[in-house]
């Protein structure tokens, strides 16, 4: 009886961090009219291993705020205070100007740099730091972010990292997928699981440190909680049914998940120290995709119960249930913005799905991205970007774009699809 | 009543001869294409869906019993036989491929120690974790027929992978039918 073939499939799950070739490239698609011109020149440097000018120049050119200044066109190349000439900056249209200096410690290397205003001739801010090599990237990512609050007011977010999914064909119908952890302009990609059976929903805990996912390795859906930082993890999650769409409480004792071990798929809240479940939702229909308020007080999660899927809010204890959205014929897989005052969204009318953006005191919902399959918004930990999934042509890409709509930038993966960004939290 | 009996019977030896014909293929993509539900020609499609689900099921104990003897559903290996195709945002069976559930059901009866997991999956439309919600409805769905028909709970499983496993490749209607769909893996 050849159907009686017990079919065994190899699972390959990889716990240590390893190191990946694929990279991303991020391009701006869509700038904003009004960027300043900024220059920032090469600093003077004994060999640092890594060239920080260009991490800080690419750091703010992505960022589209900001119209950078080449090399070739810089009048000169000072590197201390002393050396600048206001005058030859001004006479070619910079607003503002960065200088530094790299020198090396046995070892440790000592950064410092200065920005000015070149108009006003003063010098807006000052530092200098130590870092080890392997730590020079973040520090130029430090330097990128002081300068884009000291110019914008806002804080900047290339220290941060993101996670997302990956998948490869292996032919045959058979894929293999990875989640990986890239720094924010998508260098040092670094994949923390991976297996031959879907990979799914990855959730950074509110300190950075570890990530909740769903696995389907044992050909079943699991949810795990990985440390980053060794690789270990604890599997918190394996009902009959669904296991899905992991979100951590805001003070991290919690995690909101999906699971259909009862019917029909609701959403409950896990106690991660005493592994108490409570039962949040309650209808017939599929409730999922929960996501916190910041406050804690609230869960925000998908619920087909009106019979296509809208937004619903409910209290984080169950009860007080209430609908969202009304406008659009599918609004789902919310995301709250890290003050709670906007809610992102997968907005779908007819046959096309964009990222919307809900103002949580008037619940206007603003479309912001021409889809037609985008989905996964994830906000950057200074509210101003939202990260989310594309798919053209079929291949999927990570896009981000302004809470305004006039930003947009498309992160370009080398190899594979990519999908499931999650911005990680504020350090 | 009687005229849905007939056509039932009518529609389950119209796939035993081509299930049978088929057998020896290699299993493929296209050969499960053509057991996409045809909504809008054919006289079969319609007439089922003008009648309700539930009178389907309780006619078709009858229709099997014609059926059992045929064989090719006897041998859920036969490869067009294994996956169910749903429309869009629904996991309810359609009445085109009643038979095929039918037969599976009457086979894991007929043999108690066989298990199967039904693995439900959707199109890319849409959010990921709601189209795993919405696999599972529909491996569901499937499963509750089956049960219905005296298949016991400790023979069947459900997964959803969502839109994760596609079938089909690309992002146009004929990918997207491919890919709502069950399948039924038989594990030992």
């Amino acid at each position: 009886m050849n159907f009686f073939k017990l079919i065994v499939v190899c699972t390959v799950l990889g716990f240590n961090i390893s190191s990946s070739h694929a990279e991303l490239t991020i391009e701006i698609t869509e700038g904003v009219e009004s960027a300043l011109p900024v220059a920032i020149v090469p600093f003077a440097s004994q060999a640092a291993p890594v060239d920080i000018r260009n991490i800080i120049n690419a750091d703010l050119e992505r960022s589209g705020y900001f119209k950078m200044l080449a090399e070739q066109g810089m009048p000169r190349r000072p590197s201390t205070p002393a050396e600048v000439d206001f005058n030859s900056w001004k006479g070619i249209g910079q607003n503002y100007l960065t200088i530094g200096r790299v020198t090396d410690n046995g070892g440790q290397y000592n950064v410092e740099f200065q920005l000015f205003d070149v108009y006003k001739g003063e010098q807006l801010l000052s530092y200098q730091m130590n870092s080890s090599a392997a730590d020079l990237r973040k520090t130029a990512h430090a330097i990128s972010d002081m300068i884009f609050e000291k110019l914008t007011g806002k804080k900047g977010v290339f220290s941060g990292r993101i996670a997302y999914i990956t998948s490869n064909s292996l032919g045959n119908r058979k894929w293999s997928y990875q989640l990986q952890v890239a720094d924010a302009d998508g260098v040092n990609p670094q994949t923390i699981a991976t297996s031959n059976e879907p990979i799914m929903s990855p959730a950074w805990s509110p300190d950075g440190k570890q990530m909740a996912y769903v696995s389907f390795e044992r050909k079943r859906a699991a949810i795990y909680v990985q440390t980053l930082a060794t690789g270990a993890r604890t599997h918190v999650a394996e009902f009959a049914g669904i296991n899905g769409a992991p979100a951590w409480s805001p003070d991290s004792t919690r995690l909101a998940l999906t699971l259909s071990k009862d019917g029909s798929p609701d959403i409950y809240v896990l106690n991660l120290a005493t592994r108490a479940l409570t039962k949040v939702t309650n209808s017939l229909a599929i409730d999922t995709e929960p996501t916190w308020s910041p406050d804690g007080n609230t869960i925000v999660f998908t619920s087909g119960q009106g019979g296509k899927p809208q937004l619903y809010m409910v209290s984080a204890q169950g009860g007080n249930e209430q609908r969202l959205t009304f406008t659009g014929d599918y609004n789902a897989r919310a995301s709250f913005s890290p003050d709670g005052k906007y809610l992102a969204m997968v907005h779908g009318n007819g046959n096309h799905y964009r990222i919307g953006v809900m103002d949580m005191a008037t619940r206007a919902i603003n479309v912001l991205t021409s889809g037609p399959n985008d989905e996964s918004p994830s906000f950057a930990p200074n509210g101003s970007l939202i990260l989310y999934a594309s798919k053209k042509g079929g291949t999927g890409f990570l896009s981000a774009v302004s809470i305004d709509g006039k930003m947009q930038q498309k992160l370009v993966f080398n190899s594979g699809e990519v999908r499931e960004p999650a911005w990680s939290p504020a350090p | 009543m009687k005229f849905n009996k007939t056509l039932i019977a009518l529609l389950v030896s119209t796939s035993l001869l081509s299930a049978c014909s088929d057998d020896k293929k290699p299993i493929n993509v296209t050969d499960n294409v053509k057991y996409l539900p045809n909504r809008t020609t054919g006289a079969s499609t319609n007439g089922f869906n003008n009648g309700a689900g539930v009178n389907a099921y309780g006619l078709n104990t009858d229709g099997m019993s014609g059926a059992g003897s045929g064989a090719a559903y006897n041998d859920p290996n036969s490869p067009q036989a294994k996956v169910i195709y749903f429309m869009l945002d629904s996991s309810e069976v359609q009445p085109d491929f009643l038979p095929v559930v039918l037969a599976h059901a009457q086979y894991l009866v007929a043999n108690p120690r066989i298990h199967i997991i039904l693995e439900g999956n959707s199109d890319e439309r849409g959010s990921r974790e709601y189209n795993v919600a919405l696999g599972e409805q529909r491996a569901r769905s499937v499963a509750n027929i089956m049960k219905a028909h005296g298949v016991s709970d400790s023979q069947l499983q459900t997964v959803s992978y969502g839109e994760e496993k596609p079938a089909a490749m690309g992002s146009d209607e004929s990918a997207w039918e491919q890919n709502r769909r069950v399948e039924i893996v038989y594990t030992r």
